[in-house]
């Protein structure tokens, strides 16, 4: 896939309050095609919050973000993200081709075939197999494998290294690099030092 | 893809986690039956008394074992992460949210169904109040399922929202529960019952289509 559309998430004096305490405020941060936002900070620091509100689950308590100057509520922003949280978003009972299709119906085709995906997470021939016989590291994996079947821009990723061995936090690490080759861009908060030789990083760091 | 492959998409996965969880499916039917089998021992085999009280009975049971079964139907969404990748489809979530909930109802709600006509012979319901029957839980228990989606989805997100489900749902659950079984007990004394079932499928056109919308926009709240 190659993205030929320039877009933007620009998010404007972004501030987050829970219970009483104020996680930031005042944040203001532009991605555009090509790009890697890194966040950084203390478990507790508002990473994921700030995640959540980029996905729309949470209001910001001031401030607001746009997707290629559309308010990110708009329709287009959803087609055009994609999300990998904490919770992987895997029904254990379903085998991974299972999931796959359901993740694929649920949003637009990529280029990327089930199959072609499978065999680029190292999955292939796991097709069958029910997705709570597969191990943590597995699972995070197949969750990945869901943003290169469909049809994306963004990628928000909730500390995507969790659980994955040396190997498989480089391949992650070469599929990112990939997808910023192609004219995407990613979001994302991990405690792992980011190697992305080629790709223009930036961070933010939550006190 | 498009809506209604989405839509399809949604009912065969629900159907086929039922299928692989097989309590789901069995626990409100065996709750069903259970219950009405085991009135006749607590009021005592006097045949006349329980034909007079098999309508309520059976559609007591109906409304206990629909409200017992919501809870599976967004708890494990919820709970694995699935909830947020359909609320961040770029369909529209009403339109998903109904595809579940008929599923939940096919695996919930129809078995009901199917065993209710045994179970009203059991206790002695005239022969003409079962089609009657069988038209008031067509028409009632999907109605069930879609309130109740409503109150699952603002209730999902709490640690211990069993109890807070049943206030807020119960109530809204009354209406279908007076004509309902309204409409059987007239039918088994040979009256007509055509304004009861008019009234209970004007009920069900109506959760049809708002039902789906407080649903996505709680689920949404739920999940902040």
């Amino acid at each position: 896939m190659s993205l030929a559309r320039p877009v933007s998430l620009v998010a404007e004096g972004l501030s987050c309050i829970r219970d009483d305490r104020v996680l930031f405020s005042d944040l203001a941060f532009q991605v555009t095609n090509r790009q890697v936002l890194l966040l950084e900070g203390r478990n507790g620091s508002g990473k994921t919050s700030l995640l959540r509100i980029l996905c729309g689950f949470r209001e910001p308590d001031a401030g607001e973000v746009r997707w290629c100057g559309e308010p990110i509520s708009d329709v287009q922003y959803r087609i055009d993200m994609a999300y990998v949280g904490h919770l992987e978003g895997i029904k254990k009972e379903l085998t991974v081709l299972e999931n796959l299709h359901v993740a694929l119906a649920l949003a637009q085709a990529g280029a990327c075939s089930i199959g072609a995906a499978l065999a680029r997470v190292q999955l292939a021939g796991f097709d069958d197999v029910p997705a709570q016989a597969l191990s943590a590291g597995q699972k995070r994996r197949l969750s990945l494998a869901r943003l290169l079947i469909t049809h994306n821009a963004l990628w928000i990723l909730d500390e995507p290294f969790t659980a994955l061995d040396r190997q498989g936090i480089a391949l992650i690490e070469q599929l990112m690099a990939e997808h910023c080759d192609q004219g995407g861009m990613i979001v994302l908060t991990s405690h792992h030092e980011l190697n992305l030789p080629t790709v223009d990083v930036q961070r933010i760091r939550l006190a | 893809m498009s809506l209604t492959a989405a839509f399809f998409a949604i009912i065969r996965r629900d159907l086929i986690l039922a299928l692989r969880r097989r309590s789901e499916i069995a626990n409100p039917l065996f709750f069903f039956v259970l219950v009405i089998t085991l009135f006749p021992l607590g009021v005592g085999a006097r045949p006349q008394l329980l034909q007079a009280i098999a309508p309520g009975i059976i559609w007591v049971s109906a409304l206990l074992a629909a409200m017992l079964s919501l809870d599976s139907l967004f708890r494990s969404d919820f709970d694995d992460g699935s909830l947020e990748q359909l609320l961040l489809s770029p369909h529209p979530v009403s339109v998903l949210i109904l595809g579940k909930v008929f599923a939940h109802w096919l695996v919930t709600g129809l078995p009901l169904l199917l065993i209710a006509p045994l179970l009203a012979v059991f206790l002695g319901m005239p022969n003409q109040a079962l089609g009657v029957l069988l038209l008031t839980l067509l028409l009632g228990t999907p109605v069930l399922s879609l309130i109740g989606a409503i109150g699952v989805a603002l209730t999902v997100g709490l640690r211990r929202g069993g109890m807070i489900l049943s206030l807020l749902v119960l109530p809204l659950y009354v209406p279908v529960l007076i004509f309902a079984s309204n409409a059987v007990t007239m039918a088994a004394t040979g009256l007509p019952v055509v304004a009861q079932l008019n009234i209970l499928a004007a009920m069900l056109l109506l959760a049809l289509t708002l039902a789906p919308w407080p649903t996505a926009a709680a689920l949404k709240m739920s999940v902040s």
